[in-house]
């Protein structure tokens, strides 16, 4: 007699996405430690291969010294901007300060805004000031620092345009910035002195070891060096700029990080070329798209798709044509 | 007087109906039931696994086995040994290989095991660790480049840290930060990357590998709870 049916043991629809109709067929030998072992001295010999030939990219990193040697003028230009609170950091907003109104966000929501500042960047402190005054006492320094910080806000604003305005004209010749005279206050010796230190490679260590002997966290110095051209112009030289496929390409002919391909195609198309939230839309996109992919066996039309496209006829094609050759169509 | 502090005898006893409820007994019963010594290390597969996209799976985890030994060697001499040594720089680029064609074998294989539908007869799990040993993979390389100290450090760096810094976790992962980013590299996500696949590794051998579209499969019938996919060719149920 059998049982009457219950919602527990009541048979439910066949779905070809979801079930399979389990194995009773043929079983045939199988060496899973030999199959390993063949796949990782195949995997060996392609590294070593492709090691031996090609090598791997080195290209030196950009330091302050080596910035301010080759781009002078482009070095003085973005400390004025660290100094006037103007450069892309100082502007930055989360995590590095608090510049109202400047993050993106995804709808009403701004992620950023949310958390907060986490890594306090004051670029007129940390990038100018602070590093002036571990040179040794120079009393015209001394002045000069000492008359820009009790200043007002308004009058440090008037010199730092009026230096800015002369920049954008100035020479370096002789290892000097050279402008013609104006109302700069002491802005012009300080950024003078700013290049003179930076040039010798002072800044490096002014920037890194600023709170601790041994440093290793490099926020402070490329947040500067990234607020420059000369580290645009030399990724765009690699093809390494956004609108070259960006972040996952790499230096010389190497595939570089490939793999980051559909994160990077959203920076090439409409509206995220353009759009000031594009960041936290191409991020939101992506969690949507990994979300999905993860959750690929709970979709009904999506884990469709493979019985559809039928490309599994091509993988089982032996076991396919085994069927078709037995007249009652058993493995 | 001497202890015996092991061994078989110790083994046995532990089978005894007193010890039927320790916690122990129970963890090895367990894992004994759910994976013996022939599913853990078969030396028999079903026919139908008969495919060269079969061997991707084996190709990935070997190439992942490869990073993992060629990142030991470097982090045996320290981050800068690489740049000033030509052995360095041999061992990086082996390191760099590895890493590119691991994630070129685990595409093949992510693409194949899709079009074999290979989640179905309660084979989920399966794909979402695979899933997200992909992901986590992505991180985990994504921190290598980061971790180079050279022009590409920096570039990407700088590159990516408006992407981060909008979703709110710039604040706590801070591609700036070299030591960071070194410390994520070489401790938590190989560690995440080889739990995800290790269970992946494990679910793979307790549920089997997935059985080959029926040729018409609408008019079968499946009774719920019946039958599991780790019981291919051993009950004749249907899972699911």
């Amino acid at each position: 007699m059998s049982a009457p049916a219950t919602p527990a043991n009541r048979p439910s629809r066949f779905r070809p996405d979801r079930d399979v109709e389990e194995w009773h067929g043929r079983y045939v030998p199988y060496d899973i430690v030999k199959e390993f072992t063949a796949a990782f001295l195949v995997v060996l010999l392609l590294a070593l291969g492709l090691s031996i030939v090609l090598s791997s990219p080195d290209e030196p990193p950009v330091t302050i010294k080596s910035w301010s040697q080759h781009a002078p003028l482009d070095f003085a230009r973005t400390a004025l901007t660290e100094l006037a609170g103007t450069s892309p950091t100082a502007t930055y907003g989360p995590p590095y300060n608090s510049t109202p109104g400047v993050s993106q966000t995804i709808g009403p929501l701004s992620l950023e805004s949310l958390v907060g500042v986490h890594h306090p960047v004051n670029t007129a402190l940390d990038d100018v000031i602070d590093p002036l005054k571990t040179l040794p006492a120079d009393p015209t320094l001394t002045v000069a620092i000492r008359r820009y910080t009790s200043a007002t806000s308004k009058t440090e604003q008037v010199w730092t345009n009026a230096y800015g305005a002369a920049l954008a004209r100035a020479r370096f010749v002789d290892g000097r910035l050279v402008t013609r005279p104006g109302g700069y206050g002491p802005v012009a010796e300080m950024i003078g002195e700013l290049t003179t230190m930076a040039r010798s490679g002072a800044l490096d260590g002014a920037l890194v070891s600023s709170r601790q002997f041994y440093g290793t966290d490099y926020t402070k110095p490329l947040l500067f060096i990234a607020d420059g051209t000369y580290m645009a112009n030399l990724a765009a030289a690699q093809h390494l700029q956004g609108d070259q496929w960006g972040m996952m390409n790499e230096t010389g002919n190497f595939p570089g990080q490939s793999w980051l391909w559909l994160y990077t195609l959203w920076y090439q198309i409409p509206p995220f070329t353009t759009s000031t939230n594009a960041d936290a839309l191409v991020w939101a996109i992506m969690v949507v798209l990994t979300a999905l992919l993860v959750l690929v066996p709970f979709l009904p039309g999506v884990r469709a798709i493979p019985r559809k496209v039928r490309i599994y006829r091509l993988i089982w094609r032996r076991h396919y044509r085994s069927l078709a050759a037995r007249p009652n169509g058993t493995a | 007087m001497t202890v015996d502090a092991g061994g078989p005898g110790l083994a046995a006893q532990a089978d005894l109906p007193e010890d039927a409820a320790q916690w122990s007994a129970r963890l090895r019963r367990a894992g004994v039931s759910a994976f013996p010594p022939g599913r853990l290390l078969p030396d028999r597969q079903p026919a139908y696994v008969a495919s060269w996209i079969y061997v991707f799976g084996a190709l990935t985890l070997a190439a992942l086995a490869l990073v993992v030994l060629s990142g030991i060697v470097l982090a045996i001499e320290g981050p800068t040994w690489w740049h000033l040594s030509r052995v360095g720089l041999f061992v990086n680029s082996m390191h760099l290989w590895s890493v590119e064609l691991f994630f070129f074998f685990m595409v093949v294989h992510l693409w194949g095991k899709f079009f074999m539908a290979a989640w179905r007869g309660r084979r989920r799990a399966t794909w979402i660790t695979g899933v997200l040993a992909f992901v986590i993979s992505i991180a985990a390389a994504f921190t290598g480049y980061l971790s180079q100290q050279n022009f590409d450090s920096q570039w990407i760096g700088t590159q990516a840290k408006d992407g981060i810094n909008a979703t709110g976790a710039g604040a706590f992962f801070n591609v700036l930060n070299f030591g960071q980013m070194l410390m994520w590299h070489i401790l938590l996500l190989p560690l995440a990357v080889g739990l995800l696949t290790l269970v992946h590794v494990l679910l793979v051998r307790r549920r089997g590998v997935v059985p080959p579209f029926a040729p018409d499969p609408g008019d079968l019938v499946v009774p719920d709870g019946a039958g599991t996919a780790g019981d291919i060719g051993v009950d004749g149920t249907v899972g699911r």
